[in-house]
């Protein structure tokens, strides 16, 4: 068992209202950068985890995000990195 | 008839929901606590307003978890009645009783205020002693009402009559201006494919009594107890 840091990005899905994301956009054109053609705004997680290696990291924070961190309905998901802190293994 | 009302850390309508049932229908009923793994023996059973483990992730994600949800999902797939108010509804979503998700209002505030729904379906266990097409009263206070789910659901849901209340304007019309948090095809509230399991936003149980302005909300608790009664 190694010990893994992951970091998980949780985002509004695309096509879907992200009122929050729109409200930051126009504030950021009021303040000129106009350039700026969406934002949305969710959730940046980060786990320390046990695992045996940096798949089995990966497969087991999938089926979080999948059963509880992500809304299946409106959200997506994208684990950043998966990084080991203590252990053996090098990913 | 026996009430069973959910108590999690954070719900704050479930007295709201016990007065409707003690002092207004005159019926039983019983507070449960998240943490119990028991119905009592409860009829129906109302998963209450609120904000449930601070609405932490998400509105009603945490409370899926506690132990008493296992008790009401085994409830309802047996068929027992359960509705699901306000962030009873969030919970009932989280917890995949019905379809769909209830995310942040499309205008970005907390929204406090009576507003008109039309009964959209009056054949079904929850609404039955209503008209069809008929305009009610009744308040809503919630910040993540805006139901929505992909285009297939919502297309069966339509078909299947089982939205049964939307958001309407003065003249009984579904417009924008008369929606109040943004919700695809406007919609207030929902029943399970089966018919046994209700979620609405707005607030039923605040609608019992002149007193609080509207008697609207007595249908839904009529409806459910005559059906169940029989």
């Amino acid at each position: 068992m190694s010990l893994f840091r992951v970091a998980i990005h949780i985002v509004p899905r695309r096509g879907l209202l992200d009122p929050q994301g729109k409200a930051v956009s126009d504030a950021l054109h009021a303040l000129g950068f106009s350039g700026v053609r969406d934002a949305r705004i969710g959730r940046f997680i980060v786990l320390e985890m046990e695992a045996t290696d940096a798949m089995d990291a990966d497969a087991a924070v999938r089926q979080m995000c999948e059963r509880l961190l992500a809304n299946p309905v409106t959200e997506d998901f994208e684990i950043e990195g998966v990084h080991v802190i203590e252990g053996a293994h090098a990913t | 008839m026996k009430f069973g009302i959910v108590t999690f850390p954070g719900s704050n309508c479930d007295y709201d929901a016990y007065h409707a049932v003690i002092d207004q229908l005159g019926e039983r009923a019983a507070y449960l606590w998240h943490k119990a793994r028991d119905l009592e023996g409860v009829d129906v059973v109302i998963l209450p307003g609120g904000f449930s483990y601070g609405d932490y992730l998400r509105a009603g994600a945490i409370a899926r978890f506690s132990p008493i949800m296992h008790e009401v999902a085994s409830h309802a797939r047996r068929g027992g009645p359960v509705i699901g108010i306000c962030n009873g509804f969030q919970i009932l979503c989280e917890a995949h009783l019905l379809p769909g998700a209830l995310m942040r209002n499309s205008g970005l505030k907390f929204v406090s205020k009576p507003v008109r729904l039309r009964v959209e379906n009056t054949d079904t266990l929850f609404t039955h002693r209503y008209e069809p097409g008929q305009v009610l009263r009744m308040p809503i206070a919630h910040g993540e009402g805006r139901f929505v789910a992909d285009r297939t659901t919502l297309d069966r849901m339509e078909q299947e009559g089982r939205v049964v209340f939307r958001y309407v304007d003065v003249h009984g019309e579904p417009t924008t201006e008369a929606n109040p948090n943004g919700s695809l095809h406007a919609i207030a509230g929902i029943v399970s494919a089966e018919g046994n399991v209700l979620g609405m936003m707005p607030h039923p149980e605040r609608a019992v009594e002149p007193l609080l302005g509207s008697v609207d909300g007595l249908g839904i608790f009529h409806s459910v107890l005559e059906r169940v009664a029989a």
